[in-house]
């Protein structure tokens, strides 16, 4: 049995409709915070046109986006903000990490940085390099578009499934160590180099 | 210029003077630091306080105090600079504020006392600067490790179902 339709009307999941209005109207939260912010904003500037892809919409309210972009690296101060931010965006909502630092704290191996965001925020998307150029970015974008589209439903299903961290855990084992090393400097008065070589030996 | 000996003549014979590359450096006890820095403020025009800061001599080769704070000067009339140090130790490293005599000291003492823990008496508002409230060490010095001892793990982890 045929079905006369209209030429402009065609038939699809509603799911997929979604999809695909998400994927090309990702409206982004730029958190940056240090040199991958000024790639972000080349990627988002007229050569490289951040608009092609829909994304050129970058919004300083969390409540208006859905894709937070965080550029740069992250403080002990800072990661309370990030983390409020993130919770304040609404829902379907998305993480691209940008840069070393966002990725794992990069050269900033320090008391005070965060050794990755992944680790207190979820993190659909890594883009690696120091700082990446914008047409990494942009590779990012694109395959965030496309991982929206594989993934996504109307109803956010696929998020309610994702209830454990997919990062690295806070405590890694050379924290585990170097917080050991730490508490002997701190009762015997050891210096570091001397108790590093006691456990190598 | 300030010289040496009117200095030991109003504050006392044990200040000391070392100069390297034109730089010159008053050494002076703690006890008498409050007493220098205004008479050099008040009587030698050092109007400017271009910096405090410190120096943990923890392990180093011939030290005989734990710290070391350096406050820079510059009298702004005739560009002279100077540098006076004095020294801290613990258990209790305290100095007295000189925010009455220079406004610029009260972020400066902060930063010192947020990062060495050297505390600094009279200070109007003597918290932490740089490093969040909570944090309980002084990073800047020697005995603290480089990488912390995990306070920068020590948050909520937030998953996506819950986000």
């Amino acid at each position: 049995m045929a079905v006369g339709l209209p030429e402009n009307i065609f038939i699809t999941r509603l799911d997929a409709a979604a999809n695909w209005a998400r994927s090309n109207s990702l409206w982004p939260m730029p958190f940056a915070t240090a040199c991958c912010g000024i790639e972000l904003m080349a990627t988002a500037a007229s050569r490289h046109d951040l608009a092609r892809f829909g994304a050129e919409v970058m919004r300083f309210s969390p409540r208006q986006c859905d894709l937070l972009i965080v550029a740069g690296r992250v403080v002990m101060k800072m990661l309370p903000v990030l983390q409020r931010i993130w919770l304040q965006m609404p829902e379907p909502k998305w993480c691209i990490s940008m840069g070393a630092c966002a990725c794992s704290g990069g050269v900033f191996d320090t008391y005070a940085v965060v050794q990755g965001v992944d680790r207190f925020i979820p993190v659909d998307m890594y883009v690696p390099g120091c700082p990446p150029r914008p047409e990494q970015l942009l590779a990012a974008v694109i395959d965030m578009q496309e991982k929206v589209r594989r993934t996504g439903t109307v109803m956010g299903r696929e998020f309610a499934a994702r209830d454990t961290s997919s990062g690295p855990t806070p405590f890694d084992l050379q924290e585990e160590h170097r917080i050991e090393d730490a508490s002997l400097i701190q009762l015997g008065g050891f210096s570091a180099a001397a108790t590093t070589m006691k456990r190598d030996a | 210029m300030v010289s040496l000996e009117e200095l030991q003549s109003r504050f006392g014979e044990e200040i000391r003077e070392k100069t390297f590359r034109d730089n010159r450096f008053i050494d002076v006890s703690s006890g008498v630091l409050l007493d220098v820095l205004s008479g050099l403020k008040a009587d030698f025009g050092f109007s400017m306080l271009i910096d405090i800061t410190a120096i943990d001599w923890l392990d180093y080769e011939g030290a005989t105090d734990r710290f070391s704070v350096v406050y820079l000067l510059l009298n702004v009339e005739t560009g002279e600079r100077l540098t006076i140090r004095t020294a801290v130790n613990l258990p209790d490293p305290q100095l007295p504020s000189v925010c009455a005599l220079w406004m610029s000291a009260d972020w400066l003492e902060r930063e010192v006392y947020d990062m060495f823990g050297i505390s600094f008496s009279d200070h109007p508002d003597l918290r932490r600067i740089l490093m969040p409230e909570e944090f309980a060490a002084f990073p800047l010095r020697k005995d603290y490790p480089l990488k912390g001892r995990g306070e920068r793990h020590n948050f909520p982890v937030i998953t996506r179902s819950e986000g």
